[in-house]
């Protein structure tokens, strides 16, 4: 069962330079809310912004990961 | 029903409604705090929309996410485009970009509650199987 500090340190590696915020919202190891700010954001929609993260764990969300909740930032946005 | 007839279903389905949510449950009995939130945005917003609820047959969900690329529910689409899932929905209800692209006029209505995941190892979605 996944922590959400495996999750914080699996999308900062996939995304060199990002930095996440994870919460496990239940304590139950599959519901997850991540705020990720990163420069790769930058020019992206917001659907293929969520989709970067959802890519770093791919059948996982879904799966073993019932649910995460992303909020993603461009550093210095103000967002 | 094959697979192949699911998807063309799913796939007319985006062409054919001008605003189409897939979510949990439908939007007077939403069956997950996600679908709730998608589906209050559009009521709040007062919008005509079709929803489909995925949970009758594993397969939608399968193929809805094959076709799309996204790998949760809910997922919003308006014409023909996938808009988002129930964060970039909120975001932009709350940011008004919403009732911009549905071509409405937002009301001052405050924004859907937040879900609550239930605490605990066994969530809600669990139980729905």
């Amino acid at each position: 069962m996944p922590t959400a500090n495996d999750l914080k340190e699996r999308i900062e590696r996939a995304l060199p330079g990002s930095r996440a915020a994870v919460e496990d919202l239940t304590g139950g190891g599959d519901h997850f809310r991540a705020e990720v700010v990163s420069d790769r954001f930058a020019g992206l929609s917001r659907i293929q912004q969520h989709k970067l993260i959802y890519d770093v764990f791919g059948d996982e969300v879904g799966g073993p990961i019932h649910a995460l909740s992303i909020k993603t930032s461009i550093p210095g946005d103000g967002r | 029903m094959t697979n192949e007839e699911i998807r063309a279903f799913l796939e007319n389905a985006i062409q054919e409604n001008k605003v189409m949510l897939f979510m949990k449950g439908t939007p007077n009995q939403p069956a997950c705090g996600f679908s709730a939130r998608a589906s209050g945005c559009l009521n709040a917003l007062g919008v005509q929309y079709a929803a489909l609820d995925i949970l009758p047959d594993q397969r939608i969900r399968e193929e809805l996410s094959g076709l799309s690329g996204w790998p949760t529910i809910p997922q919003l689409f308006v014409d023909g485009e996938l808009v988002g899932g129930s964060d970039i929905v909120l975001e932009m209800f709350e940011s008004g970009e919403l009732a911009q692209l549905l071509g409405v006029e937002q009301a001052e209505a405050p924004a859907p509650e937040e879900p609550q995941p239930q605490k605990g190892p066994i969530g809600l979605e669990n139980r729905l199987g």
